[in-house]
C-alpha cells in the first residue's frame, strides 16, 4: 500500500515539475522541416531563414528567445496550449487562420508552384509565369482552366493543413485526387517515387529538394500567390484578451511588429532572404 | 459543447466510415485465409515449415502495426527495382499497402486463434471419426475445421474489433478513413472533444454491431 | 551498418536513447494503467448499478475506440483540459505539460482499460471461500482487499497482464505522432534524413522484437516466482 502512495505522490510531483511558468523568455515555435524557411542541420539543431530572423528580431526587442520544434499539424494547437508564444514556421497569413490566431505584419512572401518529375506529361503547360488569385481577371481564369484540364483525375500531393491543400480543396482547379502528408519531406518522397503525379508547395521548397537530393524535380505551371495562398508569411500569435495572458500576447504582437519594421528598415530581412532563398523574398 | 460542429461533421465522418469498413472487410477476408493457412502450417510435422509459420506469427504479433505499415508503404516504395515491376501498380496505392499490412497482421493473430482452437478439440472426436472409417482429409475439413471455427468465435470476434481499431492507422499513410477525417476536423476547428465524441461514437456503434453479430453466430452454431 | 554507429555520423546512439524512452513510456503507462485499474475494477464489481455503469463506460469506450483517436484527444485537448482545471483554482499562468507525460497518460488510460478487465476476471476467479475467510478474520475492508485478495489476484492475473504489457509496449509506437522521441519517432527522423526508410523501419521492428523477447523472459521468471507455494 505504501508503494501505491509513493507512486501516486511521484506522479503528482512530476506533473508539477513539468509545469513551467513563462516570464521573460519568448518561446518561438517552428517546424524544422521546411527548408529553406526552417530545417535542421546534421546534429539536429534548428537552422534556416526564420531561425536567423527570429534571433535578429529578438535582439531588436531586447528579449531572450528560445526556439522550439513542433510538428506542423500541431502548430496552432500548440500555440493555443501555450507551448510557445509565437509561430515562425513559414505560416502564411490567411483569413481562415485569423479566425483562431492573429498575425504580425508579413515579413516574407513565398510563391507556390506545382512540381513534377522530369518527363512527366504535365511539363510544358501553356500558362503565364505567375498568377495572383486575389487580382482575378481573365488571365487568371484562363490559367486556372488550363490547369483544371491538365490535372483532371491526377493525384496531387500536399502537406496537410497548408494553404496548398486549401487551394486544391477549393475547387479552383476542379476535381483533383488530393493526398495529404504530415511533412513536406513525405510529399517529396512520394513525388520522387512516382506515387504522385504532381505536388504543390512553395516553389523554393522544391528547388531546395531538387538541389539537395539530386532528383529531377521540375516546376511546372504558373507560380501562385494571393487568394487561398494568403498574404505573405507572418509571426503567428495568440489573439489578445483582457486577462493577464491576453494582455501579454497583445503586447507581444506590438513588439514583433515594431521589430519587423526596424529589421526591414535596416535591411536585415532582405539580407537573410537573399542568403537563404537566393532572391529578396522580404515584404 | 459545440453541437453544431458535431452535427455538421457527421456526414463527413460517415462517408469516411465507408473507407474504414472497406479496409476492414478486405483485411479480414484475406486475413482469414492467411490465418487458416498458417495455422495448418504450424501443425505440420516438418520442422522447417513449422518454424517458418511460427516465425511469421511471432514477428507480426511482436511488432507494432504502425511499423508494419511504414515498412510496406515507405520501405517498399524506396526500392527502385520494385518500382519497375508490375507489383508497383499495387504497391503504389496506399489503399493496397494498408490492406497488405493489415492482412499480414490479422493473419498472424488469426493463425494463433485457430491453432489453439484446433488443439483444444477433444481427441475423442477425431478418434470417433477414424473408427467410423472416415478418411483423414475429410475428418480435417468436415469435422476439425468447423469445430475450430466455432471454438474461435469469441476470440475471433475480439480480433475483428482489434482490426477495426487497426484500420485507424491507415490515416498515417494518407488514407482519409474515419480517424483521418476526424483528425483533419480537429486540427482545423480545434474542438477535439466534440469530434472525439462523434467519431468515437461511430466506432463504438460498429463495435456494438460486431459484438452482437458474434454473439448471434455463437448461439446459432452451438452444439 | 555504419548507419548504426554511435557518435556523430551514426544513428546508433539516438536509437539507443529512443529505445530507453520507449521502455520508460511503456513502464510509466503500465503503472498509470494499474492506478486506473485499481479505481475502476472495484467500480465494475460493485453492487451499485450506477458505479457499475461508470466502470463499464470506461472499459467499453477506451477499448472500443482506436488508440490514435484517444491520443489525438490528449494531444489536441490535454493541455487545455489541465489548464481549465488549474484556472478553477486561480492559477492563470502558462502551463506546459511535456510530451512524455501526455504520451504516458494517454497510453496509460488505454492500458488501464485492459488491466481493469484482467483484474476483474482474476478477482472473479478467486475462490469465494477466500472472501468469506477474509471477512471472518475481522480485519478492515481495506486490509481484506489489499492484504488478502489483491496478492492472490495478482498471481492469477500475471499471464493476462503480460498480454496487456505487450499491447502497451506496441501502443507506445503511436505517440510518435505527438512528437515524443521514442523508437518510431527516431526511426522516422533517421529515415527522413538518410532517405532510407526500409533500413530504419526494419531496424525498429527488430528493436521491438528484442523488447518483446526480453519482456517474455522476464515475465516467465515472475510467473515462476509468484507460483511458489501453490
Amino acid at each position: 500500500m505504501n508503494k501505491l502512495k509513493i507512486f501516486g505522490m511521484g506522479i503528482i510531483i512530476s506533473l508539477f515539475l513539468s509545469i513551467t511558468s513563462n516570464a521573460e523568455t519568448i518561446k518561438i515555435g517552428t517546424e524544422g522541416a521546411y527548408p529553406p524557411w526552417n530545417s535542421k542541420d546534421a546534429s539536429g539543431n534548428l537552422i534556416g531563414f526564420e531561425v536567423e530572423l527570429a534571433n535578429e528580431l529578438c535582439a531588436i526587442m531586447k528579449a531572450e528567445c528560445t526556439i522550439v520544434e513542433q510538428d506542423w499539424d500541431g502548430m496552432i494547437p500548440a500555440l493555443l496550449m501555450r507551448k510557445f508564444d509565437a509561430i515562425m514556421a513559414g505560416m502564411s497569413i490567411t483569413a481562415e487562420r485569423q479566425k483562431t490566431i492573429t498575425f504580425s505584419q508579413g515579413y516574407a512572401d513565398e510563391v507556390a508552384s506545382l512540381a513534377v518529375m522530369k518527363g512527366s506529361s504535365l511539363e510544358g503547360m501553356d500558362t503565364p509565369e505567375g498568377i495572383n488569385l486575389s487580382l482575378g481577371g481573365g488571365v487568371v481564369k484562363k490559367a486556372l482552366k488550363t490547369l483544371t484540364g491538365a490535372l483532371a483525375g491526377k493525384t496531387v500531393c500536399v502537406q496537410t493543413a497548408t494553404i496548398h491543400q486549401n487551394f486544391l480543396d477549393s475547387g479552383d482547379v476542379g476535381k483533383v485526387n488530393v493526398r495529404t502528408y504530415k511533412t513536406q519531406d513525405e510529399v517529396n518522397l512520394d513525388l520522387a517515387s512516382g506515387r504522385c503525379d504532381a505536388a504543390l508547395a512553395a516553389a523554393v521548397a522544391f528547388t531546395d529538394y531538387a538541389e539537395k537530393s539530386g532528383k529531377a524535380v521540375v516546376l511546372v505551371g504558373p507560380t501562385f500567390s494571393g487568394g487561398a495562398f494568403g498574404n505573405g508569411v507572418g509571426v503567428g500569435i495568440r489573439q489578445g484578451g483582457d486577462d493577464t495572458i491576453g494582455k501579454r500576447d497583445a503586447k507581444l504582437l506590438q513588439d514583433f511588429n515594431k521589430a519587423i519594421d526596424k529589421a526591414r528598415k535596416q535591411g536585415i530581412i532582405s539580407k537573410l532572404a537573399i542568403k537563404h532563398f537566393g532572391f529578396d523574398a522580404s515584404m | 459543447m459545440d453541437l453544431d460542429l458535431m452535427i455538421n461533421s457527421i456526414p463527413k465522418l460517415l462517408s469516411a466510415t465507408v473507407i474504414t469498413l472497406k479496409l476492414l472487410s478486405a483485411s479480414l477476408f484475406f486475413g482469414l485465409f492467411m490465418g487458416l493457412l498458417f495455422a495448418i502450417l504450424r501443425m505440420n510435422k516438418n520442422i522447417f515449415i513449422n518454424k517458418f509459420a511460427y516465425g511469421y506469427s511471432y514477428v507480426f504479433r511482436g511488432t507494432p502495426l504502425l511499423v508494419q505499415i511504414f515498412i510496406i508503404y515507405f520501405g517498399l516504395g524506396q526500392i527502385e527495382y520494385l518500382r519497375s515491376t508490375f507489383l508497383w501498380v499495387i504497391l503504389k496505392e496506399p489503399y493496397w499497402c494498408a490492406i497488405i499490412a493489415f492482412t499480414l497482421n490479422t493473419g498472424a493473430y488469426t493463425s494463433e486463434i485457430l491453432r489453439s482452437a484446433f488443439q483444444t478439440i477433444k481427441p475423442g472426436i477425431i478418434e470417433a471419426g477414424k473408427s467410423l472409417g472416415i478418411s483423414n482429409n475429410i475428418i480435417f475439413y468436415k469435422i476439425q475445421i468447423p469445430i475450430a471455427i466455432r471454438q474461435s468465435l469469441p476470440a475471433y470476434g475480439n480480433e475483428i474489433i482489434l482490426m477495426m481499431k487497426g484500420t485507424s492507422l491507415a490515416s498515417t499513410v494518407t488514407l482519409m478513413d474515419l480517424t483521418g477525417v476526424a483528425k483533419y476536423i480537429i486540427s482545423t476547428t480545434f474542438k477535439p472533444i466534440e469530434v472525439f465524441i462523434v467519431a468515437g461514437g461511430i466506432y463504438l456503434f460498429m463495435t456494438f454491431l460486431i459484438h452482437n453479430l458474434i454473439k448471434y453466430l455463437e448461439k446459432k452454431y452451438s452444439f | 551498418m555504419e548507419l548504426l554507429a554511435f557518435g556523430k555520423t551514426g544513428w546508433g546512439d539516438e536509437l539507443f536513447y529512443a529505445t530507453l524512452m520507449t521502455i520508460a513510456v511503456s513502464v510509466t503507462a503500465m503503472l498509470v494503467g494499474f492506478f486506473f485499474a485499481l479505481i475502476f475494477t472495484p467500480l465494475k464489481l460493485s453492487k451499485y448499478k450506477s458505479l457499475n455503469l461508470i466502470g463499464n463506460f470506461y472499459t467499453t469506450v477506451i477499448r472500443g475506440v482506436p488508440e490514435l483517436l484517444v491520443i489525438y484527444l490528449f494531444f489536441f485537448g490535454g493541455s487545455g483540459a489541465i489548464m481549465y482545471v488549474a484556472s478553477i483554482f486561480g492559477y492563470f499562468e502558462y502551463i506546459e505539460i511535456n510530451a512524455f507525460i501526455t504520451g504516458s497518460m494517454a497510453i496509460g488510460i488505454i492500458s488501464g482499460a485492459y488491466s481493469t478487465e484482467v483484474f476483474r476476471g482474476a478477482i472473479q476467479s478467486i475462490d469465494k471461500g477466500q472472501f468469506e475467510a477474509a471477512k471472518v478474520l475481522g480485519v478492515s475492508k481495506f486490509a481484506q482487499f489489499y492484504k488478502i485478495i489483491l496478492p492472490q489476484m495478482l498471481r492469477l492475473a500475471i499471464p493476462n497482464l503480460s498480454n496487456v504489457w505487450q499491447i502497451t509496449l506496441k501502443d507506445t509506437s503511436l505517440i510518435s505522432v505527438t512528437g515524443l522521441v521514442e523508437i518510431m519517432r527516431q526511426s522516422y527522423i533517421a529515415a527522413g534524413s538518410t532517405r532510407d526508410p526500409l533500413f530504419f523501419y526494419s531496424f525498429a521492428a527488430v528493436l521491438y522484437l528484442l523488447l518483446t523477447y526480453l519482456s517474455m523472459k522476464l515475465i516467465n521468471k515472475l510467473e515462476v516466482k509468484y507460483s511458489k507455494g501453490y
